[in-house]
């Protein structure tokens, strides 16, 4: 009865982050573009193109919520894979500025006619075709987590190794980036973008199209997420972050399980980075720095750890204080968001949304407990139904708000 | 220009001769020499460059050797010579002893003292005795070095001359060297080439090698194949000094992250705890350095030199305080959570780099080398300097000091204890809390005093910690947590492949190459080259 109780009650937070979702996807767009500037309810285009990042932004974090919060592998290198997606997104928009670019050349980039190159790469044949890119950002990353976590995996490469070797990835690829020789424009990246599927990047209709894609992959991942999570794989990642050992012991195969949710959780990674890029302009190496991949951990930590609803609110929360603080006290950014790593692991382990919802079924148990208790005084009948009693109403915490951690330490 | 370098040339000759010189003459007696260049006919003048030449002072070398170039002037007014370089229409004059200025004069009012041929071949002779037989061994090496570069036939005979008569055995050889160079160039007889050959085979140093390749082109038969063996000795002897030369730097790059990632082998390795902040704490070692010299710049400059020295223990107690304060604070709410501890630390990394930017600024800080960190040295073909050698024997003294504290002193005794098994070691007593912040502080200071050597060869910026965090948790974790030796093999090893790379994929390649290799190595030994053997399984 509990159980079901708390199914709803999870259900109806989904539903209610939906419906602010798909609010948000009407309502803006619409503030935009058909109420005039000079209503107060106007939503002005560098809004629209700032809120459209914090989705994507909140993309990545539900990606990372996926394997950190439900399958206990905490990446470092999740920057990794947004990045690449973005690159293959900036590949495309590269291609379709044409003879519009500075040097004029119809093929090649132009930061390529400046190296004197003379034909274009092998591997950037095909990203002048939409759905040659869209299909990239997808298997790109796909195939990298794929490759790295088949290695790892299988080799029971775990917890922090784990996480520093993610890390190593991701500054092995910034490296690489920045070199001129791979051809993706080194140290400036790509940018200079012109159009999108054939509208202008720089209206306000298709940065409005922008952010209605981006709340509406958010959306879909969303789903997708918790169609996983809610599943019996979904409860088997859960087994298999608590007590992995365990959960081999008892037959499953690890190493594919978080295969398949480490390979999954890429490509929503690599969407994010694909959505990011038209937005913002630009995609260069410093987007895979390792200081980018542990900043999206916090924000899944500040939304909650394992609430898929968490990972998208702290997401927004953080990236909306970072836009306030650097704008207005520039210096106090970092201590905050160093204060903010600190003070969420000491004294919110559960994020705000899974303390809320925790403070919140135990409230709920207290009530019952009460109802129960002063219906109890009444009938003497009750003695012998007593002992059962508090079994319904041991504290309802459901295995997907506990992050509860029992591996012992490494070093023993 | 080739003469303003020879002039360049002739005073760093003259400023070697601080000391003053057996041969050194009257200055009136040199004027009045160098004067009489300007009269007479040439006959005249070779007999008064030999007069210059038999006062054997070198001071008078720059004058003939403008006499030489054609630039010796004389005033027409009060006949003195001096040196003149044409600036715009007058000449600008050089005393041609003192070398100083000596105001400018018009067109018509000096006259070149004009030379041929056969003078400006008496000119070099001379100047060659001159240099080559003066009385200091560095002014006859510094001239010997200079014919070798110069490689002209005609200072065959000076050279023969002077080897005559050497002393210093070194100064021979670079003599003979210079000779063998000359002759190389000269259409002497084909044994005698042979002969050079030799000398300049068993010179083996990239000079060498440069001038017989030139010989291997210009020349045919028995000197070309005498060429050929001599080339193929030294490149091989080169190519041996070459990867010595990259074990150095390998050792030198090795012991930079060594420093940088002991103090994380023993909070990570020993206690299981992932400190990120770990780089900052080199950080602030390298800031405390920059404080002591700066206090020392103001109030005791004399103490510079022993900066460094006093620096150490600031260092160790500036970092080890606050690792202390950060274990007491932070992580020992944590323990048994790694993954939170990380997180945490990394806060704590960024807040203590925004606290360094806010108190000295964003920009890069300028620590000073003490003299006996600068310069370098030649071993054989290989170049040494100073401060990278002081690094790998302070990297080594402080892992010795380490391996002590470790293995000699109750402390480490405890903490090995704690290490292998906490619940048993507080079940016999040992104060598990204080070992943990004491180790973690002992681990702290040491990436301390790392900072203080790094701020020697890096720059000091917020910045800096950043730049050693990743490659000492893969020096870590590469040797194997939880063991000290393995560190030290990790940090040589990889120092050493790093710079084995460099030279065929370039900087940054090399180092990607690493990183993809120690992922790889990762998942054939999760834990690491030398890993703790135990029962130990997680969960």
């Amino acid at each position: 009865m509990m159980s079901s109780f708390l199914f709803r009650a999870m259900d109806a937070r989904a539903g209610i982050f939906l419906a602010i979702l798909g609010a948000a996807i009407i309502l803006v767009p619409a503030g935009n573009l058909l109420v005039p500037e000079s209503s107060s309810f106007h939503v002005p285009t560098y809004a629209v193109t700032l809120m459209g990042k914090y989705l994507t932004y909140a993309l990545l974090a539900l990606a990372v919520d996926l394997v950190w919060g439900y399958c206990g592998i905490l990446s470092l290198g999740h920057a990794a894979f947004f990045a690449l997606g973005g690159y293959a997104m900036g590949m495309y928009l590269m291609r379709q500025i044409g003879t519009r670019g500075v040097y004029g050349d119809p093929v090649l980039p132009d930061f390529m006619v400046f190296l004197n190159w003379q034909d274009l790469p092998w591997y950037w044949y095909g990203f002048d075709m939409f759905w040659f890119a869209a299909l990239m950002i997808l298997l790109v990353p796909g195939a990298l987590a794929f490759v790295f976590g088949w290695f790892a995996f299988r080799s029971r490469v775990t917890g922090v190794y784990l996480s520093i070797i993610t890390q190593a990835l991701t500054y092995a690829l910034l490296l690489a980036f920045f070199r001129n020789d791979m051809g993706f424009g080194g140290n400036n990246g790509l940018t200079d973008f012109k159009d999108i599927l054939g509208f202008d990047i720089q209206a306000g209709t298709t940065r409005a199209g922008l952010f209605a894609a981006s709340g509406l992959a958010l959306a879909i991942c969303f789903l997708i997420c918790r169609a996983v999570t809610r599943s019996k794989l979904g409860k088997v990642l859960v087994a298999v972050r608590d007590a992995e050992s365990r959960t081999r012991f008892l037959g499953y195969r690890v190493e594919h399980y978080k295969l398949f949710v480490w390979t999954l959780s890429a490509m929503m990674a690599g969407i994010a980075g694909a959505l990011y890029v038209p937005q913002v302009g630009i995609i260069n190496p410093g987007e895979f720095a390792p200081a980018n991949s542990i900043e999206v951990v916090i924000w899944v930590a500040v939304g909650g750890r394992a609430t898929l609803v968490g990972a998208v609110l702290g997401a927004v929360l953080v990236n909306f204080a970072k836009t306030w603080f650097t704008a207005a006290l520039p210096d106090i950014w970092l201590f905050a968001l160093g204060g903010l790593f600190v003070l969420v692991t000491l004294f919110l382990p559960k994020g705000i949304v899974g303390t809320v919802s925790a403070g919140w079924a135990a409230l709920k148990a207290r009530k019952i407990s009460a109802a129960y208790e002063a219906g109890s005084d009444v009938p003497p009948a009750s003695t012998p139904q007593s002992p059962a009693a508090p079994a319904n109403l041991v504290e309802p915490t459901p295995s997907s708000n506990t992050p509860g951690p029992t591996a012992p330490q490494p070093a023993e | 220009m080739s003469f303003l370098k020879s002039l360049l040339v002739y005073l760093c000759l003259l400023s070697a001769l601080a000391a003053p010189v057996a041969a050194q003459s009257d200055p009136d007696t040199l004027r009045q020499l160098v004067n009489e260049l300007a009269k007479g006919k040439y006959a005249e003048t070779e007999q008064q460059i030999e007069a210059l030449v038999a006062t054997g002072d070198p001071i008078v070398a720059p004058a003939l050797e403008a006499l030489g170039a054609g630039s010796l002037y004389f005033r027409k007014s009060d006949g003195a010579v001096f040196i003149s370089q044409k600036s715009g229409k007058s000449f600008a004059l050089t005393d041609p002893l003192t070398l100083e200025a000596a105001g400018e004069a018009g067109k018509r009012e000096v006259k070149k003292i004009k030379v041929n041929n056969k003078l400006r071949r008496v000119v070099r002779a001379a100047l060659g005795s001159l240099t080559l037989m003066a009385p200091a061994p560095e002014v006859r090496k510094a001239a010997a070095t200079a014919m070798f570069k110069a490689r002209k036939p005609d200072s065959i005979e000076a050279l023969d001359a002077a080897i005559a008569v050497e002393t210093d055995d070194s100064v021979r050889l670079i003599m003979e060297q210079a000779r063998a160079a000359a002759v190389l160039s000269s259409s002497s007889s084909e044994a005698d080439k042979l002969d050079a050959i030799n000398t300049l085979a068993a010179m083996g140093d990239r000079e060498a090698l440069s001038l017989l390749i030139g010989v291997q082109h210009a020349s045919e038969g028995a000197v070309r194949d005498a060429a050929n063996r001599a080339v193929a000795k030294i490149e091989k002897s080169l190519a041996a000094w070459d990867t010595a030369q990259n074990v150095w730097y390998g050792l030198s790059l090795g012991s930079v992250l060594l420093l940088a990632a002991i103090g994380l082998a023993i909070t990570f390795g020993v206690m299981g705890v992932i400190n990120m902040a770990h780089g900052e704490m080199v950080m602030i070692g390298a800031y405390t350095t920059f404080v002591v010299q700066e206090l020392i710049r103001t109030s005791a400059p004399g103490l510079f030199e022993y900066s460094l020295f006093i620096a150490l223990p600031l260092a160790f107690l500036a970092a080890g305080l606050i690792g202390i304060g950060i274990e007491r604070g932070v992580i020992r709410w944590l323990y048994g959570r790694p993954l939170e501890t990380l997180l945490a630390t990394w806060g704590i990394s960024l807040i203590l780099q925004q606290a360094v930017r806010s108190i000295f600024g964003p920009t890069n800080r300028e620590v000073g080398n003490p003299d006996w960190m600068s310069g370098a040295f030649d071993l054989g073909q290989m170049t040494i300097t100073y401060n990278r050698m002081w690094i790998i024997v302070f990297a080594l003294l402080v892992f010795a000091g380490l391996m002590l504290v470790l293995k000699k002193t109750p402390f480490g005794l405890y903490t090995r204890a704690v290490t292998q098994n906490r619940r048993m070691a507080a079940s016999m007593g040992i104060r598990t809390p204080w070992i943990d912040a004491l180790t973690f502080g002992l681990g702290s200071g040491i990436a301390g005093i790392a900072g203080v050597a790094l701020s020697q060869i890096d720059n000091v910026s917020p910045n800096l910690g950043q730049g050693y965090i990743i490659d000492s948790f893969m020096v870590v974790v590469f040797g194997g947590v939880g063991n000290l030796w393995g560190t030290l093999v990790g940090a040589m090893t990889l120092g050493i492949v790093n710079k084995f790379l460099e030279p065929y994929a370039g900087a940054v390649l090399g180092k990607i190459f690493v990183l993809v290799f120690i992922i790889l190595f990762i998942q054939k030994r999760p834990r690491g080259l030398f890993a703790l053997k135990g029962r130990a399984v997680e969960a």
